[in-house]
């Protein structure tokens, strides 16, 4: 357990849609160099809790710290500026693009002196990005549409590389792949910890989960069940706060 | 590898599809009209002056489709333009008739930008309604007369002029292509009007501002129409409100064929001037044939669905 301030401290958030409570009194510290993985069943609010803290989705109360500081994001592009980066379930890539212009989408190059898009140089800044993570596509040129599955997914996990300045979030980023993919993309999981990101990963993969995480939170329908951290637990233990069924 | 370059073999054929369209009905026409006039200087210049307006209303429509929405009410926004524009030009400048005339269009377009972005009421019905809502107020504002626009500066600017040689129709077309095809590859507004037709929910989580988009293309849309509805009148020197309102079908043709995608996402201002001018081909070779108008009517009919179904394919569409 790292001594250092906790990068983001959440407290007390609810969320309720409508009738619909999603979350309830959830608190949690994420810290510098420390995975945190989060588990629960289909259902239980774990994308809603991602969505709060991007500034997708606003808590219908709690706090929000980062560094120390409260913050209200109110809408993604705040949570973005302050150095939080999201890898999303569903991906978030429009498709009939290059894919440079996704891993710049919203913080597009200009150049002098009419500022129009520098789009030599997002492509060359991309070849590099892919190149230096290893994600294998034809070129940074190619559309998304054409792309496999673990392709779009090591696209967008490499924009959040590249952006993440305090806290990356990774919801089921390891859902659609396969065994090779799936040890790259933990690879890169341990390369931001060692650059000092707080992450928050979720999955349902528990053997990932032990692989990757040093605390595991569990949600149940909207409740924080509980934390533990991985070297005092075991995956019984885990799946028993999950199901609920001691 | 193999995969990549079937990949690229596939896209050259589909944005390319609009230039062998547009060169085979060049040729066929040109072979089948020969004696009838249709390869004459003065004929094709007439084509592309007849369909400067319709090239001007279709780059406003690129970025409005591009974006995920659509736009049913710029043909009438062509008629309240040009009978606004000229109205005002009966006791005042050509300047003020400009004004008037493309300050009508972006007003009617930040009308539907608001409904959509704002209200986020679906484009079609909002425009569906705004085309019926100000055909009728183009109707009713000079009881079905006719405009005269006698302004020389205007309809040397708009209509007949020239400059080097150069018919004015001719300066605007290629002035609104250059300048819309800039907008739409390589600004970063562009980009962000195609990532929101593309995925909407990816841009707003990147940062765009989505109804911001929505609504700065149906304002654009808007003025569009607003000029297109200026070169109609300085061409025509005279506004009713007839003008625009048979060319919802002829423009939305022209983008689709001209290979931008009817849902989003997808793209081109250089596609759509083609497009347009083999809209202008279609009609300029029929009327030469010699086809009565309801014959025309039915031969356009049956090719615009031919070539939109055949630039469809392919695509996810
Ligand atoms: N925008 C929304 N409006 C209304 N209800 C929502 C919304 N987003 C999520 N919910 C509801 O909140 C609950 C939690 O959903 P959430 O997507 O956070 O689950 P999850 O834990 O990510 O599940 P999964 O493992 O299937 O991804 C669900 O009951 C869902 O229907
Ligand atoms: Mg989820």
């Amino acid at each position: 357990m790292t001594t250092s301030e906790p990068a983001l401290m959440l407290r007390n958030i609810h969320k309720t849609f409508g009738g619909l409570v999603a979350i309830q009194d959830f608190s949690l510290d994420l810290f510098p160099g420390s995975v945190v993985a989060l588990v629960g069943d289909n259902g239980a609010g774990k994308s809603t809790l991602v969505k709060i803290i991007s500034g997708v989705h606003r808590p219908t109360s709690g706090e929000i710290r980062l560094d120390g500081k409260t913050v209200k994001f109110t809408d993604a592009s705040s949570a973005r500026s302050l150095g939080i980066e999201v890898v999303y379930q569903d991906l978030a890539l429009a498709d009939e693009q290059p894919v440079y212009m996704n891993l710049f989408l919203g913080r597009e190059l200009t150049k002098k002196p009419f500022g129009l898009l520098d789009k030599e140089g997002m492509r060359r800044a991309s070849q590099a990005l892919v190149d230096d993570l290893n994600v294998r596509i034809p070129s940074a040129a190619s559309t998304i549409r054409d792309l496999s599955g673990g392709q779009r997914q090591g696209i967008a996990i490499a924009r959040a590389t590249h952006w993440a300045r305090k806290l990356v979030l990774l919801d089921e980023p390891t859902a659609a792949l396969g065994v090779a993919e799936t040890a790259r993309v933990e690879d890169l999981v341990r390369s931001l910890r060692k650059r000092d990101l707080a992450i928050l990963i979720i999955s349902h993969s528990l053997d990932q989960v032990f692989r990757l995480a040093d605390r595991v939170c569990v949600l149940r329908r909207g409740e924080q069940v509980g934390i533990r951290e991985t070297r005092h637990t075991d995956q019984n233990e885990i799946i028993s706060m999950i199901t609920g069924v001691r | 590898m193999f995969q990549l370059i079937s990949n690229l073999r596939q896209l050259n054929l589909e944005r390319s599809l609009i230039y062998f369209g547009f060169l085979g009905i060049f040729l066929f026409f040109a072979v089948v009209l020969h004696d009838d006039g249709f390869l004459t200087t003065r004929n094709l210049t007439n084509i592309v002056l007849q369909t400067a307006p319709i090239t001007v209303m279709a780059i406003g429509l690129v970025f409005v489709l591009s974006a995920g929405e659509i736009d049913l009410s710029f043909g009438s926004t062509v008629a309240v333009s040009a009978l606004t524009a000229a109205v005002a030009m009966q006791n005042s400048t050509m300047i003020v008739g400009v004004l008037v005339g493309l300050g009508a269009g972006i007003a009617i377009g930040a009308f539907n930008g608001v409904l959509v972005a704002y209200f986020r009421l679906p484009s079609f019905l909002v425009t569906l309604a705004t085309m019926g809502l100000f055909a009728g107020i183009a109707r009713s504002f000079t009881n079905l007369r006719s405009i005269p626009v006698i302004n020389d500066s205007f309809t040397g600017f708009f209509g007949s002029g020239k400059l080097f040689m150069v018919p004015s129709l001719v300066i605007w077309t290629i002035v609104a292509v250059f300048i819309g095809h800039i907008i739409y590859r390589n600004t970063r507004f562009g980009a962000h009007v195609l990532a929101v037709g593309d995925n909407a929910r990816a841009a707003q989580v990147s940062g765009i501002k989505v109804p911001r988009i929505k609504f700065a293309v149906l304002v654009l849309c808007g003025g569009m129409a607003g000029l297109a509805g200026l070169l109609y009148a300085g061409r025509l020197q005279a506004a009713k409100y007839t003008l625009g309102e048979t060319d919802l079908m002829t423009v939305i043709a022209a983008v689709i064929v001209g290979g931008t995608a009817l849902y989003g996402g997808k793209g081109t201002v250089i596609g759509a001037l083609f497009g347009s001018l083999l809209m202008g081909m279609l009609n300029n070779g029929l009327i030469l044939m010699g086809l009565a108008v309801s014959d025309q009517m039915i031969v356009r009919g049956i090719i615009i669905l031919v070539a939109v179904s055949v630039s469809l394919r392919g695509s996810r569409y």
